[in-house]
């Protein structure tokens, strides 16, 4: 316990660059995300092939997916940021489709009444109204991004993960729990920041 | 030599080992899942029967589950120690949530009105849970279990860690000696045995609805 406190700044340190590589990650995960999940909405026959081929890459353990890439992508942040938005896209596209598809035919109906375009309909009605159900996606998407961050320090991800794998390899039992304490921490606290967010923003139209 | 070559010159010599490896692999995981059914599918009709107490309990694991399974498994250690029951203890509590919050939901949804008809064909509580509850809750709690057991199987690639073993092993030292071929070797069955937990639940879950 004491090893947290007598090396808080590098606690500190470790948890800002996992915080980074989390907010980093999951940018990059929703700029193809979004899209994606938007496109398989309106094309509903690929949505069946996509997140097949999604659910595959979400179901191969984390490890397995690192140690395949690293042959080509070598150990690093480039190689921890690959899978971690590889497994993000899982979440967020199935969010991203169930929260457009999940919208009252009506609305986009009456859009289309007062002469909005098809990209108007997308930006100002599906895109806005789709938000709560997205947000919980990305509230469970930075959670996995978290907890697979932290197995990403293995391959050089940086991160809190660090402290983790020092501990267990040098046996050092204060570093185990300020890695697994701090990281608890984190994780909680991006899960009810998240929870809080999605209660503001939640349905306003009811 | 390329990497097929060296896949294949280790699996000459070390197919025992490989074997070992998967086993423990294979077991550890299934022990965890075992375990975490015989508590959890239980314990989630019990507080699906306490509504009151429920909240309090599915909340707490739903803050707790957000813990990093690393973090789980790495605790384990200074706690038990190191070695295959460890390992196993920790992945049997990283089974846990979604098989009970899915036991939980499951039992919760059943309609009331199909309770109390088996009341009134004379079932006793532990009949009606039994011959009419369980058979209807059955795909939903198989949903719970095809989760746990891709993330038992993912986790307990980490267990060699704390000295549990299994095909964590490969990968482990395939990355501390950069070695493509222990990369592979370790990887390759990892994800297969999850794609194949996955598409078995799936095919039960279907099987199981009506």
């Amino acid at each position: 316990m004491s090893y947290l406190f007598d090396n808080l700044d590098l606690v500190a340190e470790y948890f800002w660059e996992h915080l980074r590589l989390t907010f980093s990650s999951l940018g990059i995960a929703l700029c193809f995300a979004v899209p994606i999940g938007l496109f398989i909405a309106k094309f509903r026959k690929l949505h069946m092939p996509v997140t097949g081929v999604l659910g595959v890459i979400y179901t191969i353990p984390s490890m397995a997916l690192y140690a395949a890439l690293i042959p080509y992508t070598g150990l690093g942040v480039t190689t921890a940021m690959i899978g971690l938005v590889a497994y993000a896209q899982m979440i967020l596209v199935r969010n991203v489709h169930a929260a457009i598809t999940g919208i009252d035919p009506a609305m986009i109906e009456a859009a289309k009444g007062m002469g909005l375009n098809a990209w108007q309909i997308i930006f100002k009605i599906e895109l806005p109204l789709a938000v709560p159900v997205v947000l919980a996606g990305i509230r469970i998407a930075t959670v996995s991004i978290i907890s697979i961050g932290t197995v990403a320090a293995w391959i050089g991800g940086g991160g809190l993960g660090r402290l983790i794998f020092q501990g267990l390899n040098h046996d050092h039992i204060g570093k185990i729990l300020a890695g697994t304490i701090s990281i608890a921490v984190l994780a909680i606290g991006m899960d009810l920041l998240f929870r809080l967010l999605e209660k503001l923003l939640g349905p306003k139209t009811a | 030599m390329n990497v097929l070559e060296k896949i294949r010159d280790y699996f000459e010599n070390n197919t025992p080992v490989f074997l070992h490896n998967l086993e423990t692999h294979v077991w550890l995981s299934t022990v965890s899942m075992m375990v975490a059914i015989l508590l959890c599918v239980p314990l989630g009709i019990w507080i699906s029967k306490k509504l009151h107490i429920a909240n309090y309990i599915i909340n707490a694991i739903n803050i707790f589950r957000v813990i990093p399974s690393l973090a789980i498994l790495a605790l384990a250690m200074p706690l038990l120690g190191v070695g295959f029951l460890p390992a196993a203890v920790a992945l049997t509590i990283l089974a846990c949530p979604p098989i009970l919050i899915n036991t939980y939901v499951a039992f919760r949804e059943i309609n009331p009105s199909i309770r109390e008809a088996a009341f009134g064909m004379g079932m006793t509580p532990m009949q009606t849970v039994l011959k009419v509850e369980f058979p209807l809750a059955l795909p939903v709690v198989l949903a719970g279990v095809r989760t746990a057991s891709v993330e038992i199987i993912a986790s307990a690639t980490l267990a060699v860690l704390i000295g549990g073993g299994g095909l964590g092993n490969y990968i482990i030292n395939g990355v501390s000696m950069m070695s493509e071929s222990f990369l592979l070797i370790g990887a390759i069955p990892v994800s297969l045995l999850a794609i194949l937990s996955e598409v078995v639940f799936s095919f039960l879950q279907r099987r199981t609805s009506y």
